[in-house]
């Protein structure tokens, strides 16, 4: 942790190395907390942020994701003991999608891993994770450092996004397959971009020393100033990634090692990541629990509702036709995107087949007043909104 | 390949070797490897010595189940007792010393109020510690299933507790997590008694008088009825390594397997379950259920390997405290040594150098630091008085616990042993002025030693610190408490799990109940 000096509690919130000039674009003054960082909840207007994260590009500061550098001879075995899918799949330059469980097999935390070289890793989670790391290394010859304050990084995303990049210089960006790694000299240190992202869309995010974080900031905003470019805060992030169907940890599930009643948890089949479970790999972490759950049953199933109507479903009971209570809706947005009313929910199994209809119990307000509707909804298949764009190789230049 | 009615039992320690025999007695085809080139494990009578042999690790037998005594018939397989009923003599500098037979007391000055206070507390404790041994012959029920055998396991305990009476369950609950120290406080004046039972408290252990768990560990020590008397101590003849013989001598005889020189490299697994073993020399021996003897640690970490394991139940085994803190010293004496003060009809009983309980704890105070006592408690006996097989003619051997030797010696035993043979010598000097004189032959096994000889990680006395959160259904973790583990198949059956440490064979016998029952966690 090289950057936090040794007096760093007394500053209450961390400002990122980005701070000096999201500063002056925090036109609401619009602060939040994430993990001890002060970082922007929304800059102009959410949904100006939104759009332009959907139509032209959007850039979020990334850097108080908690990152983990994992290295040292049994790195792999080490990672493919902590995560439920196979690693040895995800190639160096590559980057996969994970989550981690307990040993109940219920979800800690989920994550991007990426294979920056050879038996080099860092992982990116939503919660810190060095104790478990740490306790998940015993027996296993490898060393990981928490370098969260190391890395500075944004999130650059939108249709635009990599004709940005490119005019910025990155040359031959545009081949870089989704969930690719490149690497590209940068004003004498070295920039690390991928094609990942929370927003389901093209996009990028960019990883470089703190110490050349602002002049990346300005390279980026000069280069994108014909395209549309635009801070993005967390609140108008939090709207894409719904729309992507993305978890977030705390509000989709509730981390296992924040929960005091351990039947509040979820395994990876209950939050729609069975997926991500590979049963048949070496042992790992949760295996054991995970097998009983498959043999037994999940007592969840996690689903994308489609819903009539255009009150935002937040926090509804979903019940069945009888209105009996089913389950809860755990996200909820109107998509402008998709123009739909869209929800992730949990429900109570064996609830939630695709094509399953149920009732949303949605209140809302007018000037005060309180209604009440039951919103017929049902269980979609596939992501609320997915364009093209997103896949497609060579990057669509905009 | 594999075979279901093939059990391999990995160590051939006392608990193997019941476990063996129980499973043979239930129609298993069951092999014993043993690394060592006897059986035994802890329970050994080796020569260390021209001519000279000696227990190397316990010495006094005060746990031995009865049942197993009787369902194994260790009589006609051999076992007698050299002597039974030992009395302590709590050794004064002065040689006015005490002498403790069951509830009796006399000498060392002791008073009329602490001779009626020892009855009182004789009788209490052996409800305490009969209740506690009723415990120790079947598994520790689950907490938070729903399953019948559990609900009922958790029942019969409260009720065991409910039966000893208002006052009696009040006082129980009111000590069973507390330290001896204040107990002795609470009933005796004599520094002398008080010194020698607080020391019974901490054999074995990484406490002092004044550690919490040291009630707890006292009860355990007297759990036992050997010679059909309650928390009484016994010489087996032969020494320990004859309790073991005679076991596996009734192992033999139900057609159990026993390999020596045999040590287990590796526990195969596929998946979810055991497979077998591979040996050192790399021989494999398929099974479909494998017993573990060796402690938690061992078996989890170098004969199974984390990445087999879940990280959170593998932190839980890396979390046992298991550093021993006892030392043994082996003298081979030309004559018999003459103890200040203490009669030559004394010698054979169990001599206790802890003059009192604060004495015991400042002992303790340095293995808190990881020094090595500068005043050493010590248990001696000398079982060649009551066995002469041990000793050449007229010679005789002494056979010491020491404490506290902390496994984790600061400066490493290599650098220590000599200083602190010299300290301990010193210290039997005191009271035992001629001894240095009549020494042929000096042995002092520190924890590194015993680690190393018998593959007791820490080489800790119970495979692991026998307190109330690493005890019952918390021993040695949750996950493995009920002698079946995490892997189908691998079951423990070693002083590491319920109820601990000492030769008593019930792990052996209630793990082989495990197995035959077909072991659920
Ligand atoms: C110094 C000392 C003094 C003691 N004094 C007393 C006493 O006076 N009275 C009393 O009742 N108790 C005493 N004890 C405690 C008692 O000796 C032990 O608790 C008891 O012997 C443990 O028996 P066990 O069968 O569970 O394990 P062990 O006797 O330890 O047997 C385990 C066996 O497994 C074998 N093993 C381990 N790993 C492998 C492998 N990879 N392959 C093959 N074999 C393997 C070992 O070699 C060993 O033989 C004392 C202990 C010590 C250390």
């Amino acid at each position: 942790m090289k950057n936090l000096t040794k007096e760093h509690f007394h500053t209450h919130l961390y400002p990122s190395p980005f701070h000096s000039r999201t500063e002056p674009l925090n036109k609401l003054n619009q602060w939040g907390r994430w993990k001890g960082y002060l970082s922007a909840d929304a800059y102009t207007d959410i949904s100006m942020e939104y759009f332009a994260s959907r139509n032209t590009c959007g850039v979020f500061d990334l850097t108080p994701m908690t990152k983990h550098l994992i290295t040292g001879p049994d790195a792999l075995p080490f990672l493919n003991r902590l995560m439920t899918r196979e690693v040895s799949k995800i190639k160096p330059g590559r980057v996969g999608y994970c989550v981690w469980c307990n040993d109940d097999g219920r979800v800690i935390d989920d994550g991007t891993l990426f294979h920056l070289r050879e038996g080099v890793y860092r992982l990116c989670s939503q919660e810190p994770q060095i104790d478990w790391l740490l306790t998940s290394a015993i027996g296993f010859d490898v060393d990981i450092v928490e370098d969260t304050h190391d890395v500075a990084a944004l999130a650059v995303q939108g249709p635009t996004s990599c004709a940005i990049l490119r005019k910025m210089g990155l040359n031959g960006l545009e081949m870089l397959k989704p969930f690719g790694i490149e690497h590209y000299p940068f004003e004498g240190t070295e920039l690390m971009v991928s094609r990942t992202g929370y927003t389901g869309d093209l996009g990028y995010e960019l990883w470089i020393d703190p110490s050349h974080a602002e002049a990346l900031w300005d390279r980026l905003f000069a280069a994108g100033q014909d395209y549309g470019i635009a801070p993005m805060g967390g609140e108008a992030l939090d709207l894409v990634r719904v729309e992507a169907g993305f978890l977030l940890a705390g509000v989709d599930f509730l981390p296992a090692h924040e929960a005091i009643r351990p039947d509040r948890t979820r395994s990876p089949f209950e939050v729609g990541l069975g997926w991500l479970v590979h049963l048949d790999k070496p042992h790992f972490t949760g295996r054991r629990a995970l097998l009983e759950e498959k043999r037994r049953g999940s007592r969840y199933n996690f689903v994308k509702l489609d819903i009539d109507g255009n009150k935002t479903a937040e926090h509804s009971f979903i019940l069945d036709k009888r209105e009996n209570y089913v389950g809860t809706v755990t996200s909820a947005m109107w998509s402008p995107s998709a123009k739909a009313n869209i929800a992730l929910a949990s429900l109570e199994a064996p609830h939630g087949k695709v094509g399953d209809e149920f009732l949303a119990e949605v209140y809302y307000q007018r000037e005060l007043k309180w209604h009440r509707v039951l919103a017929p909804c049902r269980v979609i298949d596939g992501i609320f909104f997915e364009p093209a764009r997103r896949k497609m190789t060579p990057a669509p230049n905009f | 390949m594999t075979d279901s009615k093939r059990v391999i039992i990995v160590g051939g320690g006392h608990n193997g070797l019941v476990c063996a025999t129980y499973l043979a007695k239930g129609g298993k085809e069951v092999i014993v490897l043993e690394a060592a080139n006897e059986m035994g494990g802890a329970a050994v009578t080796r020569e260390f010595s021209p001519g000279f042999k000696v227990s190397a690790c316990a010495h006094l037998l005060n746990l031995l189940d009865p049942t197993i005594e009787t369902e194994l018939a260790l009589k006609s397989h051999g076992l007698r007792l050299a002597k039974t009923n030992l009395k302590t003599i709590a050794l004064a500098e002065d040689g006015n010393h005490l002498q403790i037979d069951g509830n009796r007391v006399s000498g060392g000055g002791v008073s009329d109020s602490d001779t009626t206070a020892l009855v009182k507390y004789r009788r209490r404790m052996d409800r305490f510690a009969k209740l506690l041994g009723r415990l120790y012959s079947r598994k520790p029920p689950r907490i938070g299933v729903s399953n019948p055998s559990d609900l009922f396991g958790a029942a019969k305990l409260a009720l065991d507790m409910r039966l000893l009476g208002r006052e009696d369950m009040r006082e129980f609950l009111r000590i069973a997590g507390i330290n001896i120290y204040d107990i002795l406080e609470e009933y005796f004046d004599s520094p002398l008694l008080k010194g020698a039972l607080s020391f019974d408290g901490v054999l074995g252990t990484h406490l002092g008088p004044r550690s919490n768990n040291s009630v707890f560990t006292t009860l355990h020590r007297m759990s036992g009825r050997i010679g059909g008397k309650q928390g009484a101590l016994a010489y087996p003849a032969g020494g320990m390594g004859a309790v073991t013989a005679a076991l596996a001598a009734a192992a033999a005889s139900k057609g159990v397997t026993l390999r020596t020189a045999s040590p287990v490299a590796r526990i195969l697994v596929d998946g979810d379950r055991v497979t077998g073993v591979e040996l050192e020399g790399g021989e494999q021996i398929s099974a479909d259920t494998v017993v573990s003897n060796a402690d938690p640690r061992t078996t989890f970490f170098k004969l199974i390997g984390a990445r087999n394991l879940d990280a959170g139940f593998v932190r839980k085994i890396q979390h046992i405290r298991m550093r021993g803190n006892a030392a043994k010293l082996h003298l081979a004496l030309k004559t018999l040594p003459t103890f200040t003060g203490v009669e030559p009809d004394q010698l054979g009983e169990r001599l206790v150098i802890a003059p009192d309980s604060a004495y015991v704890e400042r002992a303790f105070d340095h293995a808190k630091y990881g020094e090595y006592s500068s005043s050493p408690a010590l248990e001696i006996t000398i079982p060649s008085i009551h066995d002469a097989s041990l000793a050449p003619d007229g010679q005789h051997v002494l056979s010491a616990i020491v404490q506290y030797a902390p496994y984790e010696l600061k400066g490493g035993w290599e650098a220590g042993r000599e200083a602190f043979t010299n300290v301990v010598l010193d210290q039997l000097s005191r009271y035992a002025p001629d001894i240095r004189q009549q020494i042929t032959h000096t042995e002092l096994l520190t924890p590194a030693d015993i680690e190393r000889e018998f593959r007791i990680t820490g080489g800790h006395w119970h495979h692991g610190e026998l307190a109330l959160d690493q005890a019952l259904m918390m021993r040695p973790v949750p996950g493995a408490a009920q002698y079946a583990t995490p892997l189908s198949g691998l079951f423990l059956c070693g002083a590491g799990c319920h109820p601990g440490g000492g030769v008593m064979g019930h792990a052996g016998r209630n793990a082989a109940t495990a197995v035959l029952s077909g072991g659920s966690r």
